[in-house]
């Protein structure tokens, strides 16, 4: 008996050695994960889900497929949010195939989207300053009135991706260079991640993270050569700056010598937990990496591990939960910030249908994908709504942008917290009642 | 009409976003749950029974097979193109229309997801009754074109017991009702011949489910085994005390190795064999049988019995069992899944001859299956990359299903006969009654249109566009 091998075809391209990861053979095309991807609950289109993105890589590994722009669309309509790496049996990491794919293809979009994100990836994010200087124009920008005027002339696609902007802050948050000391008996000697968007546009969740760990007994510092995490780099396809700042991160962060590293954007603990697959490759500097995943902690998953001490306050407020992809799926982290919202007397949590499922925001792909993200949004604020909650708390900055543009655009009108402004809230509510 | 004109007539019917044709495309149709694969040349996503109807037309004027799929979870090959030509996805028709509690029906379209059902009825006190494993990806209409069970179908029988009528389109492109929403409507029960007709008569578009009462009060348990022989006789003592649990489930300890590796829910990686008991109905009677379940089992020789606490540790032991052919791809890169059945007295020996299989071909078998009804799945794990495997994974599976054959039993329970066991048809049925199904099939669809290839041991015929399918693996191929 003669049996053809299934997986060859007669009308070969030269197959792609790169794209042949162990991860692809880990898939038995069961199809669980159809209905837990967002883009194919809403397409319907097997191209556009995980299992048939899976095919594909596999496809082009074997040389069956060219990687023309049709593959690269298919890649790139995927939201990264990892909910299929929840559903699967078979524990498929399905974000490595899907980062390694587009490493292999570059960044989204035209050329010249490509040229600007490029510049982005590695002129801006890895270096803070620079970064501040840009929300310090953006911000005159905005307050002088210019946007006013410029959004009237803007082209509707520009006009849109304008209206994304959020508020840039007058104060930014800057770390102490000293160390944050612990309020009572101290408990851990913790390092924050300061992120690079989080000081500059969310700067209050940064200053309540670290009270919020001071009350908790840590020493709080800020490695001061840390630099922006690269998830925004790693998810659309650049890869050198990304690994430059995972290794420059690496070195600042080990130094401090610290329990545990803290970081409160969910995209960032996601890929810093796994430097240590970035640099695989990296003899210097992949166990390094192994060490440094297994001591950060996302903010939330940090404290309720550790126990929340001191006397919270109450809030009042009824709030729904948004799971960030990147906490709920990426990082497995689901009870935890759950646990820390109940422990906040006079708080209501009310659970949405599908809280794990992707707003939409998935870090740029709100602003490359406008059509899909927007989508999924409006279903977002309509799943939010029947919550009738006062607010939605998501741990993530990307979230906490898309939502309040959700709020904004299609409603309810609600206000949208970090876990940590919440927190930081019902502490200081007990203190002032017992200042009473 | 050339291959173009039919491109741009389907195209202006469902829309060009759901017209494929680009090899980037179609390539993701070319498989289902299971191993085989067959390039499609073209693939449709209609949005309606209209737009159904009007593209099986056309394909009737252009003289091409047609394969529905719905959510390609199947494990013969049901959905693949065997001999090219269209897919015609239902995913997009996934509406519940309508919900009649008072009369327990609800009317769904074929894309609907097996859970969403479920899901859609249970705050009233209701549910779906079959749930294969798959149920939360799986489609109703692919549940109906292969007459799916599921753990509980050794409560509530198979799909065909829960449709009382189908929504169909015909070859000629005719749309029409077969069944109703009343039971036992009279003449011939043409709904139930549609029912596992695996997309060879015609393509539904509606379908009239059974809802059921959700019981007061759901009980269930893992026994947990050091011997093979001493769980699946425990399978055997169970019903012949006369206790027919909701479920009764079977897991190996190959299949336990996969679900703890891929996506871990606590099972004892060091058992020969877990069962999973779940009882239901009132709670006295719960609670009754639960305790006649627990003695039995320990009377067999479980090694524990675990009893879920609450619903969350229940819904843990079904995640494992309902995850188990997707973890196999935690062990080998893939699995050749058989499903097999024989009369539960036999599972002792049945599963005794599984365990010489394996040994003869040298190939790791994992079994999980619906132990209560005899229903087997062994998954023989294997790499399509090794030379030679194949052949003997072929040979391995048709060993099982002889096996099963010899032992009183049959070659499918509720997988369906697709491209993988049509060469095996013929051991259970004669020439007369292959003939006799062939006839009806003929009935519905003349021209042999609908998911050519599949379900009888027939040589292939030629439609006007198709593939060699020269990528099927040869040995499961007539």
């Amino acid at each position: 008996m003669e049996h053809t091998h299934p997986t060859i075809d007669s009308a070969n391209q030269s197959k792609v050695a790169t794209l042949d990861l162990p991860e692809l053979y880990q898939c038995v095309h069961c199809g669980l994960c159809l209905d837990q991807c967002p883009t194919y609950r809403v397409l319907k289109l097997e191209p556009e889900s995980p299992r048939g993105r899976i095919h594909l890589v596999k496809a082009a590994a074997d040389g069956r497929i060219e990687l023309n722009e049709r593959f690269k669309e298919h890649i790139y309509l995927c939201l990264l949010c990892r909910a299929c790496e929840t559903a699967c049996p078979s524990g498929v990491q399905y974000g490595r195939i899907a980062e390694t794919a587009r490493e292999h293809l570059g960044p989204p979009g035209s050329d010249l989207t490509r040229a600007v994100l490029n510049f982005v990836f590695s002129q801006l994010l890895p270096y803070p300053r620079r970064l501040r200087f840009v929300f310090t124009l953006l911000r005159i920008y905005q307050s002088s009135g210019l946007q006013r005027i410029t959004r009237s002339l803007l082209p509707k696609k520009l006009r849109e991706m304008d209206a994304l902007l959020p508020v840039v802050p007058r104060s930014l948050f800057r770390p102490d260079s000293n160390a944050h000391l612990a309020i009572g008996q101290r408990r851990a000697k913790v390092a924050m991640l300061n992120g690079c968007v989080m000081p500059l546009l969310f700067g209050e969740v940064n200053e309540a993270t670290v009270r919020v760990l001071q009350r908790n007994g840590c020493d709080v510092i800020f490695p001061k050569s840390q630099t922006c995490c690269g998830a925004l780099n790693i998810h659309n396809g650049e890869s050198t700056a990304a690994k430059q700042m995972a290794r420059q991160n690496i070195d600042a962060f080990l130094a401090a010598n610290v329990d545990a590293i803290i970081v409160n954007a969910a995209g960032c603990g996601a890929a810093m937990k796994e430097y240590g697959y970035l640099l695989r490759d990296d003899p210097t500097y992949a166990q390094k990496a192994d060490r440094f995943g297994s001591l950060v902690k996302d903010a939330g998953e940090f404290l309720a591990g550790l126990g929340l001490v001191g006397e919270l306050g109450a809030v009042k407020m009824t709030v729904t939960y948004q799971d960030p992809c990147h906490l709920a799926h990426g990082q497995r982290i689901r009870s935890q910030p759950r646990k820390l919202l109940q422990s906040i007397p006079g708080l209501t949590l009310v659970e949405m249908e599908g809280s794990d499922r992707c707003c939409g925001s998935a870090g740029i792909y709100n602003i490359t994908h406008p059509e899909m993200s927007r989508h999924l949004l409006k279903e977002k604020m309509q799943t939010i709504a029947l919550t009738d909650a006062e607010a939605v708390v998501a741990p993530n900055p990307g979230c906490m942008l898309q939502l309040c543009y959700g709020a904004q655009q299609y409603g309810p009108k609600l206000s949208v917290y970090h876990l940590m402004d919440l927190l930081e809230r019902s502490y200081s509510a007990a203190e002032t009642a017992s200042q009473k | 009409m050339t291959r173009n004109a039919l491109i741009n007539a389907l195209s202006a019917i469902v829309g060009d976003r759901y017209a494929l044709v680009e090899k980037e495309d179609v390539i993701v149709y070319e498989q289902d749950g299971s191993i085989f694969q067959v390039m499609p040349e073209i693939v449709v996503l209609p949005a309606n029974a209209e737009e159904v109807a009007a593209v099986v037309k056309l394909a009737q004027q252009a003289n091409v097979p047609i394969v529905p799929r719905g959510s390609g979870t199947g494990l013969a090959g049901g959905a693949v193109p065997a001999e090219g030509g269209i897919i015609l996805s239902l995913a997009r028709l996934n509406r519940i229309l309508k919900i009649d509690l008072q009369n327990h029906i609800a009317i769904v379209e074929p894309g609907v997801i097996n859970i969403d059902v479920t899901k859609a009825v249970s705050k009233d006190g209701f549910f779906y009754a079959p749930d294969p494993s798959s149920q939360a990806a799986c489609s109703v209409g692919g549940n109906v074109a292969n007459n799916s069970g599921g753990p509980h179908t050794l409560a509530y029988g198979v799909t065909t017991n829960h449709v009382l009528g189908v929504e169909v389109v015909l070859d000629d492109g005719q749309i029409l009702w077969l069944g109703g929403e009343v039971p036992d409507t009279p003449g011939y029960d043409l709904c139930g011949v549609f029912v596992g007709s695996e997309g060879t008569m015609g393509i539904v578009t509606k379908a009239i489910v059974r809802l059921m009462r959700s019981r007061e009060s759901v009980r269930t348990l893992l026994a947990i085994f050091d011997q093979m022989d001493r769980a699946t006789q425990t399978v055997v003592d169970i019903t012949g005390a006369g206790i027919i649990p909701a479920a009764l489930e079977m897991i190996d300890r190959t299949t336990i190795e996969a679900i703890e590796t891929g996506a871990p829910v606590g099972f004892p990686r060091d058992a020969e064999a877990v069962l999973i008991v779940e009882v239901e109905g009132l709670i006295e009677h719960t609670e009754r049988s639960m305790q006649l379940v627990r003695d039995i089992c320990t009377r067999s020789g479980a090694r524990e019995v675990r009893v879920a606490k609450d619903e969350t540790e229940r819904q843990l032991l079904w995640k494992g069992r309902k995850g188990a052919f997707g973890a196999m791809g935690a062990l080998a890169p893939n699995y050749y899944v058989q499903d097999g059945v024989v009369p539960r007295s036999k599972l002792p020996e049945i599963m005794q001859r599984i365990a010489e299989i394996s040994k003869q071909f040298n190939l790791r078998i994992a079994n999980v299956f619906h132990a209560g009804d005899g229903n087997l799945h062994p998954n023989i794990l294997f790499d399509m990359r090794v030379p030679g495997e194949l052949d003997r994974v072929v040979e391995a599976g048709a060993a099982t299903l002889r096996a099963c054959i010899e032992l009183g039993g049959s070659i499918t329970g509720e997988h369906g006969v697709g491209l993988e066991k049509k060469a095996y048809i013929g051991l259970l049925f004669n020439e007369a009654d292959l003939e006799a199904m062939t006839r009806v099939r003929r009935a519905f669809d003349p021209d042999g249109r609908f998911n050519p290839a599949k379900l009888f041991p027939t040589p292939i015929s030629c439609g006007e566009i198709r593939r060699q399918p020269a990528s099927i693996p040869a040995g499961l191929w007539i």
